[in-house]
């Protein structure tokens, strides 16, 4: 199963995405942001980092990447997506889900242990967890306030399309405690916190962020 | 104005020149013209000016700074040591790690941000040059009274521009120090470390050999930012009055040096270098004499074809330039297509400005017309040399005969007090605040970082080899006693690898100071340096190269000596690290080493305004031997955590271990208060099962570390004696200044 990692210049957390794919059991595939060429991969992942510098607004100008072109075609014909932080970014730049993320309320940028519920585990990123689980990975960005309108808060809520929150006290804002949504189908999943900094306990506070990655095997794998 | 060409200044050779303002003194110039023959350009004028600037030239510390190989250690460890872009050491397997500090103390003053960002963007490159990718950074600051209004203004624009810069480039920040003393005020300090790791053959160095070999400027364009920085601005003190010197201050894009690090390490892999500098301070005047003395001796420059911002910058401008971001290589002509591929992939900006020529002459043209003609040996390493005279300040002996007078607890309620003083004091404060603003997991190797009393990254994920760096200094110490305060940082910053299991492997060192230009001063960095020097000689640790920042300064204020020591450790296998704290109840709690009434220089005395008394006097045969328990203890698997005793004594040790994991902790102590707040050096508090006690002593007893039991851990509560105070109230004292102070 092959799932391709896309670097775009200014991507910091690709390579922990692929050392994350492979621990979870798939085969990890560089993505080159300028290539109009997904390789055959089976799913994506957007992950972290400052993509053009973060410049005009988080993700917009990832959005317009050759590689992105193929991948919102692929994403709205099912295949599974993963943006992670930066990654999540581009996907509501893209529009392949809704709102938008701002900067922290409290203006810093906060790096920090987050403990975050699962809230629906019937996408291919989350099958692995149990419904209401409670795991600790990292949240690491300055623009994570999730912020979408009234009417689009109660779609995502009415339809269970909320996939995260955070546990505990609001750690940047962001509405009705949001740490990840998915879109309508299911197959794109956008997180704030990264999964792919808690493999293992040597190098992440706990090994609970390795439940994308074998959720997604698992989804490949069916 | 006209351009200034070689003919020009041979025709015309009584023309005034304004050495003055750019920061050369008359007999400097003199020399300059004694070597050219003629008068300098107004482009020879700028390059000399700020090539034989203090921050460039080490004019003022070089005939000290030489101690350091004079005394050099014998160590087959070092690979590459002073002189180039920073030195480089074998830790094993293959693999070699290049790191080194740097100071950006003037541009951080004067504009917090961008000052600290390129301080961070600077030593970056730095250790790219060498040829490797960077992994961490760590940043040592220091900031006038947290209270002060200015520290206010200076200090989250500091930690905001290290986390804005750092955190673009993905590089785990993973330890440093905030440090606080009225003596900052108007001179605040910020050190960057970075670390890389390399290959062994993959080691590159700033020479530009091979006649006919291309000159290659490639990442950001040159703007008109910093230009001057090293001479008008980091080599003069800070007056009342004057211009408030920002267009010294250059400006970081971050997002431009992420590319260029990805690029230049693609670059590297293809071996398609001969040699390569990066454009720090003094910009192009700075790279290209370097890279031409280091190599051939010659180069040919056409400095038109420099791609610029603001094409209205002159060509004096153009060289004094310390616009951010750019790289300078030598390449052969029949590898450059490849090079411009690689640079095109990452859209990077590429330029060949000129060539390597055999013989002594740096030439740079401008459009066809000579502008500089120069032996670059003269710019890049003959500066002026100074023997500045230095003598013991009056201060010393007065503050040395001083008896320290603080008021020591006894009751329970007054230990409580304390206690609780001490642990929300800023020096001692919990600096989450600050580190929470920096990424410490990308690149997924941190496997320590703040506020453990090392950093630690692994740099091989099959085999566990890490290393770990510590970085230290105690400046009330050194303003007690230079000599010994050097020594007592340096031991700190060995101990500091040494708890986790590391091997102390490496020094770099930021001698931070005030004006050289005081006798007094340059006493306090002559006794600073030589018993670094010392130190290092008696620890067997070759200093691998640093940096000297004077002129820290306001008015007659000097900055306390602050020779910031950074470490380097290797760890065979990281996994098996000691570390800091303890998760569960029922381990006893050793004290490793001895203590004794060393109150002066200590966080107690200063937090009861006392800056008087005698520094206790380093004995690094004691800290040679406990560095061995440490080490000994990690591999034969004897501790569950180990701490270091340092600013705070044991009284933030041990608050430090009982917060980690909120598990407490109950121990007796015979002086209570000389127990708790002396700041006796070599000693660390390691945690063991109770089985493993024969181990210990034995272990102790091998190495003649004098060993006490200080209790047991367990409970929820930090009880001393008969004073108990519970984790969270001890918590919230530990925790809350920063978010009080600076919201």
């Amino acid at each position: 199963m092959r799932v391709g990692v896309v670097t775009f210049p200014g991507t910091l957390d690709d390579r922990d995405a692929a050392r994350a794919v492979r621990a979870g059991g798939a085969e990890a595939v560089s993505l080159w942001h300028g290539d109009a060429d997904l390789k055959k991969v089976d799913a994506v992942i957007l992950p972290g980092g400052f993509s053009y510098g973060d410049y005009l607004r988080c993700g917009a100008i990832s959005r317009f990447a050759p590689v992105m072109t193929l991948i919102i075609e692929e994403a709205k014909k099912g295949m599974p997506l993963l943006g992670i932080c930066n990654g999540f970014q581009v996907l509501c730049e893209s529009h392949l889900l809704p709102g938008a993320l701002t900067r922290n309320s409290d203006l810093h940028f906060l790096c920090r242990d987050q403990k975050i519920s699962i809230e629906n585990i019937n996408t291919p990123w989350t099958s692995s967890f149990t419904q209401g689980e409670e795991i600790l990975i990292p949240l690491k960005n300055g623009e994570g306030s999730f912020q979408c309108d009234d009417a689009t808060l109660k779609l995502l809520e009415g339809e269970g399309r909320i996939i995260a929150r955070y546990v505990g006290e609001n750690p940047n804002g962001s509405r009705n405690l949001i740490a990840g949504i998915t879109n309508v189908q299911g197959n794109v999943v956008g997180l704030m916190p990264h999964p792919e900094h808690a493999i293992d306990t040597l190098t992440g506070p706990s090994a609970q962020g390795l439940g994308f990655f074998t959720s997604i095997l698992n989804a490949l794998v069916k | 104005m006209a351009l200034d060409t070689v003919a020009q200044a041979v025709a015309h050779p009584d023309t005034a020149q304004p050495f003055k303002e750019l920061g050369l003194k008359p007999d400097e110039y003199a020399r300059i013209k004694e070597i050219l023959g003629r008068r300098p350009t107004s482009s020879e004028l700028a390059m000399y000016s700020v090539m034989w600037s203090e921050h460039c030239s080490y004019k003022s510390s070089k005939v000290h700074l030489k101690q350091f190989g004079e005394k050099a250690p014998k160590s087959d460890a070092l690979l590459v040591g002073i002189g180039e872009n920073a030195g480089v050491v074998d830790v094993g397997q293959g693999y070699a790690v290049t790191f080194k500090i740097e100071s950006h103390n003037h541009p951080s003053f004067v504009e917090p941000y961008q000052g600290a960002a390129t301080g961070v963007g600077g030593i970056v490159r730095d250790i790219l040059t060498m040829g490797a990718r960077p992994i961490a950074v760590m940043d040592p600051l220091r900031f006038g009274p947290a209270d002060a209004p200015d520290t206010r203004r200076v200090l989250p624009g500091i930690i905001a521009g290290v986390g804005g810069y750092g955190n673009c480039l993905g590089l785990p920040n993973i330890g440093g120090e905030v440090v606080f003393d009225q003596t900052y005020l108007g001179n605040p300090l910020v050190n960057a470390l970075c670390v890389g790791v390399m290959r062994h053959s993959d080691i590159k160095l700033a020479k530009a050999a091979g006649a006919g070999n291309l000159v290659v400027l490639y990442g950001a364009k040159t703007g008109g930012d910093g230009i001057g920085g090293v001479s008008v601005l980091a080599s003069e003190t800070f007056g009342d009055g004057g211009s408030t010197k920002r267009p010294s201050v250059q400006v970081g894009d971050p997002f431009v040096e992420k590319v260029l690090i990805e690029c230049s390490l693609e670059i590297f892999a293809e071996d398609l270098v001969v040699g390569i500098q990066d454009l720090g301070g003094a910009g192009l005047s700075c790279a290209t004499s370097e890279l031409a003395s280091g190599g051939s001796g010659g180069m040919k420059v056409q400095l038109d074809k420099v791609p610029l911002r603001d094409p209205s910058l002159s060509p004096e401008e153009i060289l004094m330039s310390e616009s951010q971001e750019r790289m300078c290589a030598i390449v052969e002509p029949s590898k450059i297509a490849r090079f411009l591929e690689i640079c095109t992939k990452w859209d990077v900006t590429v330029t060949v400005i000129g060539e390597v020529t055999d013989g002594n002459h740096l030439e740079i043209t401008w459009n066809g017309e000579l502008i500089v003609d120069v032996p670059p040996r003269t710019v890049a390493h003959d500066g002026p040399v100074y023997n500045r005279p230095l003598a013991q300040p009056e201060y010393i002996n007065r503050v040395n005969a001083e008896v320290i007078n603080v008021p020591m607890p006894k009751s329970s309620a007054e230990i409580k007090a304390a206690l609780l003083k001490l642990v929300s004091a800023p020096n001692m404060a919990d600096k989450s605040w600050v580190t929470a603003q920096y990424d410490k997991y990308v690149q997924g190797n941190t496997i320590q970082a703040q506020p453990d009393d090392s950093g630690m990254v692994r740099i091989d994920e099959k085999t566990h080899l890490g290393v770990a760096i510590a970085t230290d200094a105690n400046a009330n110490w050194s303003y007690l006693n230079p000599y010994q305060g050097a020594k007592l940082a340096l031991a700190e910053a060995a101990r500091n690898i040494a708890t986790a299991g590391a091997r102390p492997l490496a020094v770099t060192n930021c001698l931070n100071f005030g004006s050289p230009e005081d006798p007094g001063v340059m006493w306090q960095f002559a006794e600073s340096v030589r018993g670094l020097a010392d130190g290092c000689l008696e620890m067997g640790l070759p200093v691998t190269g640093g940096n000297v920042s004077f002129y820290n300064q306001t008015g007659d204020v000097a900055i306390l000596p602050t020779p910031v020591i950074g470490v380097l450790g290797v760890i065979d296998d990281v996994r098996t690290r000691t570390p800091m704290s303890f998760t569960q109840a029922g381990l006893d709690l050793y004290l490793l080493g001895t203590t004794h009434s060393d109150l002066a220089g200590s966080e107690w005395a200063f937090l009861h305004g006392q800056r008087g008394g005698n520094s206790p006097e380093a004995d690094l045969q004691n800290e040679m031997n406990l560095i061995e328990v440490l080490l000994a203890g990690r591999s034969e698997k004897i501790f569950t955590a180990a701490h270091d005793l340092s600013q705070g004594g044991l009284a933030m040790t041990i608050t430090e271990m009982v917060l980690r994991h909120m598990v407490g902790a109950t121990i007796s102590l015979d002086d209570v208060a000389n127990d708790l707040l002396s700041e006796t050096p070599g000693r660390v508090i390691v945690a063991i099962d109770p089985t493993q006690k024969s181990a210990l002593t034995n272990l102790c007893a091998k190495y003649k570390t004098p060993l006490t039991k200080l209790g047991t851990t367990g409970g929820d509560a930090l009880v001393i004696n008969e004073t108990s105070i519970s984790l969270p109230e001890l918590k919230t004292a530990h925790t809350s200044t920063f978010q009080k102070l600076f919201g």
